[in-house]
């Protein structure tokens, strides 16, 4: 399709964004293996842009893992998203942000499932109420913390110290971008972009001078699979969703991948060091992987935060290709230390994938 | 004829899920899980349209059922606004409630995630906790995740996480208010007693397959359930 069709079909599929006050829940995967960006979208959020963000300390999982490995009922999670509205209710938020798109999925599902089945939203109110004594509003605005970085791209460009280029050709970087299944898969209209063409991350790939590839394998999932990875016995399934993409990616030599759902950078960085370990392939250039990053990484990146506060150091395929593309000044010997600069030890180094 | 399709539903998933379906076939075309398991989503929506008890029941306790990932790419494509991963979710639910869950090698493993992610999440308020995630369980996590944790707190102050700590921030301690109001949603809401359904249903299937059951992961039972792949399962 020419590019003009592609602008046109995207234009169809914006969504609103909420431009500042916002309410922002965290996301299980990403705390546990990229803490780091969610520091730093908070840090972009307030420091940068300056907006308003609220960080609730009594916010929970929506138990959307549990959920979506069917052993949590929906009325449980629909409950317990209840109680997190009801949050953003008694803070004086009504622009939610999901760090999650797993959650992000869930929260649109249940306002959706409220709005087909009132008797089902009455009885979640009666749930919530019971259990807790509280009582919520449903968010004014509902987007995905992808969708404000999104909104505000040109602010971040502003503010940029690095480009997407490839500072010793000049060229702008090729990425990847790999959108969360149930970021739009479910209700594409609540997608920048929608299902068929997600612009979320394209557009902050292009808008910070990089180039977009596109694949065969684009839209296929991670494999998560939720059951599928959770459980040791069904982990094939996973892995291979993942080499899946590896291969159809590899032609194309990307320099990153680019990832909105938190769960998705995890597997396509851990994946590529299982493969590595099982069959010695790699899929970068001489034994190096492909740098898998989430967009408040990258977004860091551009506005030249230390990758090290970042948290690209717990990444299992190394980083240090992409920032050496884009001209970085970082210091390779703090990789390993801790926070007050103690040396913390190295980890040990994979057979195949090239370890900095 | 009807029973199990009533039960089914009474689900809003089902009722959401479930038009007619026409078997174009174009939901297995764009299914991960059709690519590597024996697996077929329209083969799915066409039996439970036909509401024959007899196959939905054959269904409650198949393997089948457990295949799909839930990514939900059969939604956007369905010509006919069927969707077949709402009524997989469904039909684990039911399966679930009426115990069949135990009589597929995938469906017995429910009692592993129910264990995990399903306590976790009830206790700790979180899906995914570290502390519980090794690389013996999860060997792919490589030697990054030993060195995260061999340094865990030190690296998550580094990283700007809350770790452990009262107040906001990652992995902060959730409030012993917040866990409290999430075990009383739990318990009105049915969870717990899904979970109670889960173990007594898993202990009497150990029983029967003379494993020894436990509390935990450290039993034969549990460490079967997780660990085993009978590797039937593909195409």
């Amino acid at each position: 399709m020419k590019e003009e069709g592609k602008r046109k079909i995207w234009r169809e599929y914006q969504k609103e964004i909420a431009d500042d006050k916002y309410y922002y829940a965290r996301s299980c995967i990403r705390q546990t293996f990229f803490p780091g960006s969610e520091a730093a979208f908070i840090n972009i959020l307030k420091k940068e842009l300056n907006k308003d963000i609220f960080d609730s300390a009594q916010h929970t999982t929506c138990t959307g893992i549990a959920y979506h490995a069917d052993v949590v009922p929906f009325e449980t999670t629909m409950t317990v998203i209840a109680r997190q509205f009801a949050l953003m209710t008694e803070a004086g938020y009504e622009n939610y942000v999901p760090s999650c798109i797993t959650s992000f999925g869930l929260y649109t599902e249940v306002l959706e499932t409220w709005k087909e089945f009132p008797e089902v939203e009455a009885k979640v109110r009666e749930h919530l109420f019971k259990a807790t004594k509280r009582e919520f509003k449903k968010p004014a605005n509902l987007a995905h913390a992808s969708d404000v970085i999104f909104k505000h791209r040109h602010e971040i460009t502003a503010k940029a110290k690095y480009k997407l280029i490839n500072v010793k050709t000049g060229k702008p970087l090729r990425g990847v971008e790999h959108i969360g299944c149930h970021y739009a898969k479910m209700f594409p209209h609540k997608g920048v972009g929608g299902a068929e063409y997600p612009y979320v991350l394209a557009g902050m790939i292009q808008e910070w001078g990089g180039e977009v590839i596109d694949y065969p394998e684009r839209r296929h999932c991670c494999g998560f699979g939720f059951r599928q990875y959770l459980v040791k016995a069904n982990r094939g399934y996973s892995i291979a969703c993942s080499k899946k993409k590896f291969e159809a990616m590899e032609p194309y030599k990307p320099d990153f991948i680019l990832t909105n759902c938190p769960g998705c950078p995890m597997f396509f960085d851990r994946w590529q060091y299982a493969i590595s370990e099982m069959e010695g392939k790699t899929y970068g250039e001489n034994g190096q992987g492909i740098p898998v990053l989430t967009y408040e990484e990258l977004a860091g990146l551009v506005l030249g935060y230390d990758p090290w506060i970042l948290g690209l150091q717990v990444h299992q395929t190394p980083v240090e290709p992409l920032l050496d593309k884009m001209g970085i000044d970082y210091n390779p010997n703090a990789k390993f230390l801790g926070p007050n600069n103690e040396y913390l030890n190295k980890p040990i180094a994979p057979n195949f994938l090239k370890f900095y | 004829m009807g029973y199990y399709y009533d039960l089914l539903m009474k689900d809003v998933r089902f009722k959401e899920g479930m038009n007619a379906c026409i078997n174009c076939g174009t939901c297995t075309a764009i299914c991960p899980a059709a690519s590597f398991y024996n697996y077929d989503p329209r083969t799915i929506a066409n039996t439970v349209q036909t509401r024959d008890d007899e196959k939905i029941l054959e269904l409650l306790k198949s393997e089948t059922i457990w295949y799909c990932g839930e990514c939900m790419s059969c939604t956007t494509r369905c010509p006919r606004s069927n969707k077949p991963g709402l009524l997989i979710i469904a039909l684990r639910n039911l399966s679930q409630e009426l115990g069949l869950f135990v009589e597929s090698e995938k469906g017995r493993q429910q009692l592993a995630i129910k264990r995990t992610v399903g306590e976790w999440a009830l206790n700790y308020g979180y899906c995914v906790v570290a502390e519980y995630v090794d690389t013996e369980m999860f060997p792919e996590q490589g030697p990054i995740w030993d060195w995260e944790k061999q340094n865990l707190p030190q690296i998550m102050e580094k990283l700007g996480a809350n770790y452990k700590k009262p107040g906001p921030g990652a992995l902060r301690n959730i409030p012993k208010e917040s866990l409290e109001e999430l075990k009383q949603i739990f318990e009105v809401t049915g969870a717990i007693t899904r979970f109670e359904k889960i173990e007594k249903y898993s202990k009497l299937k150990a029983e029967e397959m003379k494993l020894e059951f436990g509390e935990g992961f450290n039993n034969e039972y549990f460490q079967h359930i997780y660990n085993t792949n009978q590797k039937n399962h593909y195409k």
